[in-house]
């Protein structure tokens, strides 16, 4: 996503616009109320995000959520290197909604994506912990009569070296948070890091390796029943009849459930559930789209690509450039995409008493307790949000889609109630990543492109999501990667044209830099392939003013061994490496694919090295682990995946035809980090995007074929296609 | 109907066709065995019966009969669930942890199988169990850590 430090930063200096407002505000409300200025009567509570009890357990509360990408490791290192504690002395807890205290400094609302947690949280939470620590280390010397300056701390207690005396934080915690907050303390030199930089164990995985952690499909409360549901297979159609007496003759079945636009079974137990909804005989209206189908959703949207578009950046005098000389044209295009996370989604709710209980795992408690107080015509503060670890993100959590209906069925329930979504419903049901139409067209002149035209056609999610982040016509999401391309090509034109479909669309791993990178970076290769060039010395000739980007790639060249042949491999005789470098988020990498192809156009990807340079790290296992995890997303995208409409209907419905991945399918991956001091960078979203247009490159160099419509198309590279 | 569920025995009036992922899940409440796509493609559901790896989302509860069910609470009591779960924790191989149970009970019973797997039986015994998050390098290098130890 957009609001990274760094735009926001050059925004806020350009001055001007809503958006640099708003970020303002945002970047300073945080910390304001984390100082604490009135501290809570227990007189324990330091700031939003620290409390220390008398029995000196510190419990951390976390902005950001924990979806698997660590950021409540990453959080509370930061944390407890400044509060100076033992990471296995603190306990951690997701934020509640809770916009004065929560709301991200890098995506204005509370929520936690985009690869922004680092960036945004890390600065914050040390300042939180170093506050906290004066404040006891003051009260410390106050009790003592000595200079603060005197004292030191170590794992949660404060000792006075000269006279040898030792306290621990919870005995100091009452006196010590009835001080005002000194302002500006001192953070700590990174030399003196004990947990920043270091590759510490993650606190959640002991809980999740032995089936203790609750997600929130998990959850289970006194009296609870189970539903599951159907809402009209054709997008935006109602429920036309219901014969429900099938249904109720199932053992367990407890009641049926029909809103206007979905149906649901209450019963026992979720299998109940399920066999009741199968006994339904549902008769759906549905609606205007029932004609949609993917070749109009495709066409429609190549029609809308015509322009010309919004200018989202302009650099010299690219249209001028391009009317004549050496020039190269070419379309690429993205399907829509499922999150697919591996927890469906779900989630539990008790409506009662005039108000509401969410249990859920929620990227977005804010907008999770404004929808399910929506719902049932209540005040926000009626409706209490209970944040559970979440089994898989990507996106998906940013949506409140589930939260809404689940509230809505349990509304006609008494007593608490779970509703689990089939894997079916939840690829069939939910907000796609947007399709999107990447038009670019470049001149080259001695070697280089001199001029480049992108125009970026799609549906907007910030439009939606975010509207702030939506100006002048510009989805900032979706230009991201076309907006800033690390290459030196002085005449650039970047246009955006917003084009909706009857489809939802929402963010998904990767978000933007997914279309604009993977197009940018697949032209790259075109061009250098059309020129005679190397893919890696024409990239490299555009990157004399950017040593950051020409780091990774030279890197990335040399551990890979590029210039050296794919080696052979039983899975195709047909060989081929591919090269991508990305910018976004903040960071910096660069990929290379090794792929064999067979005789009937499947491809395996046998070999992936990537380099990265993200800036200061604060866990470098964690870091590898996004690299290597984001990167095996980034290859079943490019191979396999796309969410396709015939009659209104998504086609796809489960692992079968939605593709993930498998062990048996995957390369050998090595990950190589770029030691760096500079500002941090995103890394949930990087490998994802940079392992897409390595992998199309490289099925180009074996093939000689050009894919542009993604996923890969066996067909079009089956032997004598 | 009498369950023996990680040692211990467990009465549930439930019907035959009802899959043990439910059962377990829904009726005895042990949650940490996962539901994940309810048609034996993911493998989120496993759990072990008589030591076997089995994805309950498809095994209907009358089919168990008198064999033990072991599931990702109970794992850590066999030695090679035990080996597993410490190299998941050694290498972090977890991220989200959705799939991990239904990882962790497949290794377990790879490696209590087969001491020391090579890559083609990591490969043949995990195909089954997705992972969203990506983390199939760990999980090889998991076992193989496991397998060292």
């Amino acid at each position: 996503m957009p609001l990274a430090p760094d735009l926001s930063r050059r925004a806020i200096l350009q001055g001007g616009g809503a958006l640099v407002a708003g970020l303002l505000v945002a970047i300073e409300l945080p910390w304001a109320a984390a100082r604490a200025d009135e501290p809570e009567p227990t007189g324990k509570r330091f700031n939003a995000f620290i409390h220390v009890a008398p029995d000196n357990t510190v419990t951390f509360t976390l902005p950001a959520v924990e979806m698997g990408q660590g950021a409540f490791t990453s959080q509370t290192q930061c944390l407890a290197e400044e509060l100076d504690v033992a990471l296995d002395k603190v306990m951690t807890v997701p934020a509640p909604p809770d916009q004065a205290n929560y709301g991200s400094p890098a995506l204005v609302v509370q929520a936690t994506g985009g690869s922004t947690t680092t960036m945004a949280w890390s600065g914050p939470l040390r300042k939180a912990g170093a506050t906290a620590r004066a404040m006891l280390v003051a009260a410390a010397a106050a009790r003592w009569q000595v200079d603060p300056a005197s004292l030191t701390t170590e794992n949660g207690v404060i000792t006075h070296a000269p006279s040898g005396r030792t306290i621990a934080y919870g005995a100091v915690a009452d006196a010590a948070s009835r001080l005002t907050p000194p302002k500006d303390v001192p953070l700590k030199d990174p030399a003196h890091f004990r947990l920043i930089g270091k590759p510490v164990h993650r606190i959640d995985t002991p809980d999740k390796v032995t089936g203790k952690t609750v997600y929130g499909i998990d959850v289970m409360l006194p009296g609870m029943k189970f539903a599951t549901l159907m809402a009209s297979p054709v997008l935006g159609g109602k429920v036309g009849s219901v014969d429900q007496a099938q249904a109720m003759t199932v053992p367990g079945v407890r009641q049926v459930v029909v809103l206007d636009d979905l149906v649901a079974v209450v019963a026992d137990n979720t299998w109940a559930a399920m066999q009741g909804l199968n006994a339904l005989a549902i008769e759906w209206a549905p609606g205007s789209n029932a004609g949609l189908d993917q070749a109009q959703l495709w066409a429609g949207l190549e029609k809308a690509a015509q322009g010309p578009g919004v200018t989202a950046k302009k650099e010299g005098d690219a249209p001028a450039k391009l009317k004549d000389g050496t020039l190269f044209e070419q379309s690429y295009e993205l399907p829509y995409l499922a999150h697919a996370p591996m927890e469906m989604t779900n989630c539990v709710v008790h409506v009662h008493d005039g108000g509401c209980e969410v249990w859920t795992g929620t990227q977005v408690p804010g907008f999770a307790q404004a929808g399910a107080a929506k719902a049932l015509g209540i005040p926000p503060e009626k409706v209490t949000i209970h944040n559970h670890m979440i089994g898989g993100g990507f996106g998906r959590r940013l949506e409140v889609d589930g939260v809404v209906k689940a509230t809505r069925i349990a509304a006609h329930v008494d007593g608490p109630l779970k509703v689990i979504w089939s894997r079916e419903e939840d690829i069939r049901q939910q907000l796609y990543r947007p399709l999107y139409n990447e038009h670019l067209k470049a001149r080259v002149e001695n070697g280089r492109i001199t001029a480049l035209h992108h125009r970026v056609t799609g549906g907007s999610v910030m439009a939606r999501w975010l509207p702030v982040a939506f100006t002048n016509g510009v989805d900032s999401d979706a230009v991201e990667g076309a907006v800033d391309v690390p290459y030196a090509i002085g005449n650039r034109l970047v246009e955006y044209i917003r084009h909706e479909s009857a489809v939802p669309v929402a963010f998904w791993r990767g978000v933007g830099p997914n279309g604009s990178i993977f197009s940018v970076e697949c032209f790259i290769d075109l061009i250098a392939r059309k020129t005679g060039s190397d893919p890696l010395d024409f990239r490299r000739a555009h990157l004399e003013k950017n040593p950051r980007a020409l780091g990774v790639l030279n890197l990335v060249a040399e551990k890979a061994g590029w210039g050296t042949p794919a080696p052979p491999s039983p899975h195709g005789a047909r060989r081929g490496r591919g090269i991508a470098l990305m910018n976004a988020f903040g960071s910096f990498l660069a990929a290379i694919a090794d792929v064999a192809v067979n005789d009937t156009g499947d491809v395996r990807v046998t070999r992936l090295v990537i380099a990265a340079d993200v800036g200061q790290v604060v866990n470098p296992d964690t870091l590898e682990a996004q690299i290597q995890g984001g990167a095996t997303f980034g290859l079943s995208t490019v191979l396999f995946d796309k969410i396709t409409f015939a009659g209104g209907k998504v086609e796809q419905g489960n692992f079968n035809d939605y593709r993930i991945l498998r062990i048996d399918e995957m390369p050998v991956i090595e990950a190589h980090v770029v030691p760096s001091k500079e500002n941090m960078g995103g890394i949930g979203e990087p490998g994802t995007v940079v392992t897409q247009p390595a992998v199309a490159n490289a099925v180009y160099a074996a093939t000689g074929v050009q894919l542009t419509r993604m996923p890969i198309d066996r067909a079009l590279i089956a032997k004598g296609a | 109907m009498d369950l023996k569920i990680n040692g211990a025995d467990h009465q549930v009036d439930v019907p035959d066709n009802m899959p043990l992922l439910w059962v377990v899940r829904d009726v005895i409440g042990l949650t940490g065995t996962k539901f994940g796509c309810g048609i034996a493609q993911c493998g989120a559901c496993t759990v072990h019966l008589d030591g076997v790896a089995v994805r309950s989302c498809q095994l209907p509860v009358g089919a168990v009969g008198g064999r033990a069910i072991t599931t990702i609470e109970g794992v850590g009591a066999t030695p090679a669930g035990a080996k597993i779960q410490k190299a998941w924790l050694d290498l972090e191989v977890i991220q989200c942890g959705y799939c991990q149970p239904g990882q962790v009970m497949s290794a377990a019973a790879l490696l209590a199988a087969n001491p020391q797997p090579d890559d083609e039986a990591i490969d043949a015994a995990m195909a089954g169990n997705l992972c969203r998050c990506g983390t199939y390098v760990r999980i090889r290098e998991g076992i193989k850590h496991a397998a060292r130890a």
